[in-house]
């Protein structure tokens, strides 16, 4: 059972094949027998879960009509708040805090009844591609323990590829649910800007920052994006419009006559071959099914990262700044609050969080701001325009991921700037407030590990791509005769 | 050696700067939905948001930016079509967020002006005052520092935080340089400040008590040596907390530059506390280095663009301007120019205004407001608007006089009863069982005992010595406790002397 889509799971609940309850504890089972390799939880809330389960139970025995998912267990990245159960973001600073409210993706999967089985593992604050800056430990790619699930929600994704839940909630400022999708081999929706409130995410970049759904198909993805995304008014950059047909275009993946654009600056050099073979596959395949290919150039994507670095840790410094042990979370040190502050801060951060609050810092202050935040400022929308740009040629774009598959648990720790590199082709719909999906394109033929296949679309086009998603998924699990994840080796 | 204030106007040119922070009265929060109440149980009006707990978000309260744009409207400022907020990012512990959510290079009202009628020595004196820009922004928390000798943060044991104040809507009123005001400039800044609380005022967009801090101003002074187009080195003083303190303020700045500009020194920028008792301001606790807020756009909230229908409206719904009413009020109550002044400078105006719609006669409840209940404010260090004395219940005194019910020297004792929280005016006849007696009978009988008593004034009286009067009358004012109409005393008393005025 626990190796079905969350859709099949859906079913067998509404047969009434299997309950929440077992359903829920089956995954607990798995957590058990599993996660102390994986690693992929930071607090699990058994109590939590299995009363939400024994609810929806209850509601259907009734003969209550229930929300699609309802009843389907998720893992959510621990970067979102939910009421009185612990929310420490990967961090020590945080530790032993239990917010007193929902986020509203919290309490929009509530209302859908998806029962939440705790919290995932993610780099400290979201800031990482690896999930090694976690406060508390790291967490290993099910698909060779000795490599990293990708950031910062690795947590996430290592979970629904280790089958320790059908579902998770992740978070994206410049990748942090595409890439751990790709090199977990499964699906990571970043979500148009604005098309999931923010409300309860803890800020990492805010103007970058979107939660999404992880999935181990495109209709799951597609299910839980309808369950969470739309307009809420505690968050001012929520859209207000209806949220778009994405499980529609889930069940429809037809790509005749779509103009796919493959953005040139998104491959060659710093790109693995097997990940760039996967790439032409997957674009191979689309051609075949009708789509035109036609290829478009981005000239700005070039900046990109540089300007990601520095919008990035600007917002985060400040951001950050409210955690000062006034209020919430961990208090150390004697003296002045101002001491208390220093103390409770230089303790309760990790590096890689104090780097970017003292580069951001330094983005911002006066004198630098112009040449660096400023200037960020307006490589963001030359990126815009790029995309603008290139969206009249084609209905969506496409490139690898990420550039690699996953790579070694401590290679890439002291050298953040290669670790940056990893986001090269995921950052510049985050910058552009766009949105993207990454399936799983196969095994890159040197590691045998998964690439992933990246898809954007214009703001609030979100359900085109599930529509090209669902269409390369069929194809490719036909060409592979079963899911990638069968391929993976077995944990228990 | 201080300089003598004459000294210092005849040598240097003042030029002011005033910025004032007002608390909107919008019964929420400027980015949430908590109340907004003054004085309730610490930390019991507050939620996530302004709490600034991780992962919540703003979302601006519209009411407050309908204040503002009517500020900006009151002031002739033009309201951008666009604008933003911005983070102002500095440490502090009753700052939730660490950072203040205001607006920086995009304020809502821009170029405004404010004109002034000034009184002086030298008679009412216009000015104008221009307005370089009114924003939002939120207020802090409040701490309470237990401990140490200051009161302040430093050296204090502990600190308590109360964050009920916290995102309670501000908006900030900020003047360009104000040049030219000469010996007049502490008249000027009292008189901007008083005329723009009248303003807020009449918008009801605030209770602008300063006392309670719902207004503050910060004055910024600097001199120039006469005939010196460049400006001097300023000096902030924070948190002026009455209209008196502004104009005393802002002199003591004038004379503290001057003394050290006259001997040669350096004035340092810096910002003052005013101290009342002393009427001098001393330095605040000086920054090693200029602060670095390092402003950027507020990422979580989008910017303001507000619809011109929307303008147009508030527009339309401004009230009279508060010197246009005085003018109005002045007219239809035909009162002298200095009366007129004197009920301004008392801010009784308002007070005289209600009491007179209600139905009094305008110079009678001028009287009132100017006269006793004045006495009684002054005597307790207050305005007469803070007396626990209404319009309503000055109407019913001038009512109960006018009836013939009490004589002025008995509805003096009312008001002071009605002040002591003794009930209303009725109530207090009441209780302290006033009665004016008119029985002629009764007034006859104690005429009579004051002529027995007094028998040789009694006959200069009568031989039409009209002046020796007086000494009966009081005789029977005094047999009578007060209670009787003194006018009509002597009326009868005359009569009974065979004797006419």
């Amino acid at each position: 059972m626990i190796r079905k889509s969350a859709n099949e799971m859906a079913a067998s609940l509404a047969s009434g094949e299997v309950t929440s309850v077992e359903l829920t504890k089956a995954h607990f089972a798995r957590i058990e027998e599993v996660d102390v390799k994986v690693r992929a939880f930071l607090h699990l809330d058994t109590e939590g879960a299995l009363a939400s389960a024994s609810v929806i139970d209850e509601r259907r025995k009734k003969g209550e009509e229930l929300p699609p998912l309802a009843g389907v267990p998720l893992a959510l990245k621990d970067v979102l708040v939910q009421k009185n159960v612990p929310t420490t973001c990967g961090s020590k600073i945080l530790q032993g805090w239990r917010p007193p409210y929902d986020a509203t993706v919290v309490k929009n999967l509530k209302k859908n009844g998806v029962v939440i089985l705790g919290k995932t593992n993610m780099d400290e604050f979201a800031m990482g591609s690896s999930t090694e800056n976690s406060a508390f430990h790291p967490t290993h790619n099910p698909w060779d323990l000795t490599r990293i699930p990708g950031g910062s929600g690795g947590g996430s994704s290592a979970a629904i590829s280790s089958f320790e839940a059908p579902l998770a909630i992740g978070t994206d400022t410049g990748g942090s649910i595409r890439q751990p999708a790709a090199v977990t081999g499964t699906v990571g929706v970043k979500p148009t800007y604005g098309g999931v409130s923010r409300y309860g995410l803890v800020a990492f970049s805010s103007s970058l920052d979107q939660a999404g759904p992880c999935a181990r198909t495109v209709l799951d993805a597609a299910l839980l994006h309808e369950a969470i995304a739309g307009h809420d008014e505690k968050d001012s950059t929520s859209i207000d419009a209806p949220v778009p047909k994405v499980v529609e275009a889930a069940r429809r993946g037809d790509v005749k006559g779509v103009r796919i654009g493959v953005i040139k600056e998104l491959q060659g050099e710093g790109y693995q071959a097997g990940v760039l073979e996967r790439f032409q596959e997957s674009l191979d395949i689309l051609s075949g099914l009708g789509a035109e290919i036609v290829e478009v150039s981005c000239p700005s994507f070039d900046y990109a990262l540089p300007a990601y670095y520095l919008i990035a840790p600007s917002e985060c410094s400040s951001n950050l700044a409210r955690f000062d042990a006034m209020r919430f979370g961990l208090r150390v040190g004697e003296g002045s609050a101002e001491e208390v502050m220093n103390a409770t801060r230089e303790a309760g951060f990790g590096r890689e969080v104090k780097r970017r609050i003292i580069l951001g810092t330094y983005a911002l202050s006066s004198g630098y701001y112009d040449a660096y935040y400023g200037s960020a400022q307006k490589v963001r929308t030359l990126i815009k325009n790029d995309f603008e740009k290139a969206f009249l040629s084609a209905d969506v774009l496409v490139s690898p991921t990420a550039p690699t598959t996953a790579f070694k648990i401590g290679e890439k720790s002291d050298d953040p700037l290669a670790m940056y590199l990893n986001d090269i082709a995921t950052i510049p719909v985050n910058l552009a407030g766009i949105c993207a999906i990454s399936i799983p394109s196969g095994l890159a033929k040197e590691d045998s590990l998964p690439a992933g296949f990246q898809v954007m679309a214009p703001a609030m086009a979100d359900d085109r791509l599930y529509n090209v998603g669902a269409a390369l998924e069929r194809e490719l699990l036909a060409k592979w005769s079963k899911p990638l994840l069968d391929f993976a080796p077995e944990l228990a | 050696m201080a300089m003598k204030y004459d000294q210092v106007v005849s040598a240097f040119d003042p030029v002011l700067g005033l910025e004032v922070h007002v608390e909107l009265g919008t019964k929420s929060k400027m980015f949430c939905g908590c109340a907004t109440l003054f004085g309730a149980e610490p930390n019991t009006q507050v939620c996530p948001v302004c709490l600034g707990l991780p992962g919540s978000l703003p979302v601006v309260n519209r009411k407050a930016i309908e204040y503002t744009i009517a500020i900006g409207l009151a002031l002739n400022c033009s309201i951008a079509p666009y604008s933003r907020f911005a983070r102002k990012n500095y440490f502090y512990p009753d700052m939730p967020k660490n950072f203040q959510t205001s607006q920086y290079d995009e304020p809502i009202c821009k170029n405004g002006y404010l004109d002034l009628e000034v009184e002086t020595e030298d008679g009412i004196k216009e000015f104008r005052v221009d307005i370089e820009r009114v924003h939002m922004e939120e207020d802090t928390g409040k701490s309470l520092h237990v401990g140490g000798a200051t009161g302040r943060i430093h050296g204090a044991d502990y600190s308590l935080l109360d964050y009920n104040r916290a995102g309670i809507p501000l908006v900030e009123i900020v003047t360009k340089t104000i040049e030219g005001t000469g010996k007049y400039a502490p008249l000027v800044a009292k008189a901007y400040v008083k005329e723009l609380r009248d303003i807020l005022r009449s918008l009801g967009v605030s209770d602008v008590k300063m006392e309670q801090g719902s207004l503050r101003c910060d004055a910024n002074v600097s001199l120039r040596p006469m005939g010196e187009k460049k400006l001097g080195t300023r000096s902030e003083t924070k948190n002026v907390n009455s209209l008196r303190s502004v104009e005393r303020a802002v002199r003591a700045e004038m004379i503290r530059h001057a003394g050290i500009l006259e001997t040669g020194g350096k004035v340092k920028q810096e910002t003052r506390h005013f101290h009342e008792n002393t009427g001098e301001t001393t330095a605040g606790r000086s920054k090693e280095q200029a602060e670095d807020y390092r402003y950027f756009q507020e990422p979580d909230l989008i910017p303001i663009a507000p619809a011109d229908s929307w303008i147009d409206e508030i527009r339309k719904n401004l009230p009279e301007r508060p010197s246009e009413r005085r003018k109005r009020l002045q007219s239809a109550w035909s009162v002298p120019d200095k009366e007129m002044a004197a009920m301004v400078n008392a801010d009784v105006l308002d007070l005289v205004a209600e009491t007179v719609e209600l139905g009094a006669d305008p110079t009678k409840a001028r009287g009132w407001w100017l006269g006793e209940i004045a006495r009684i404010a002054n005597e307790n260090e207050k305005w007469a608007g803070e007396l626990p004395i209404s319009p309503v219940n000055v109407k019913e005194l001038i009512d109960l006089i006018n009836a013939g019910e009490l004589t002025d020297k008995l509805a003096r004792q009312v008001v002071e009863g009605v002040i002591n929280g003794e009930g209303s005016p009725k109530e207090v006849v009441a209780q302290r069982g006033f009665k004016v007696v008119s029985d002629d009978t009764a007034l006859m009988e104690a005429i009579e005992r004051a002529i027995t008593t007094q028998p040789d004034v009694a006959d200069k009286v009568r031989n039409g010595h009209i002046p020796a009067a007086g000494a009966l009358i009081g005789a029977v004012m005094k047999d009578t406790k007060g209670q009787a109409d003194a006018a009509k005393v002597r009326s009868l008393l005359l009569k009974h002397l065979g004797q006419s005025e």
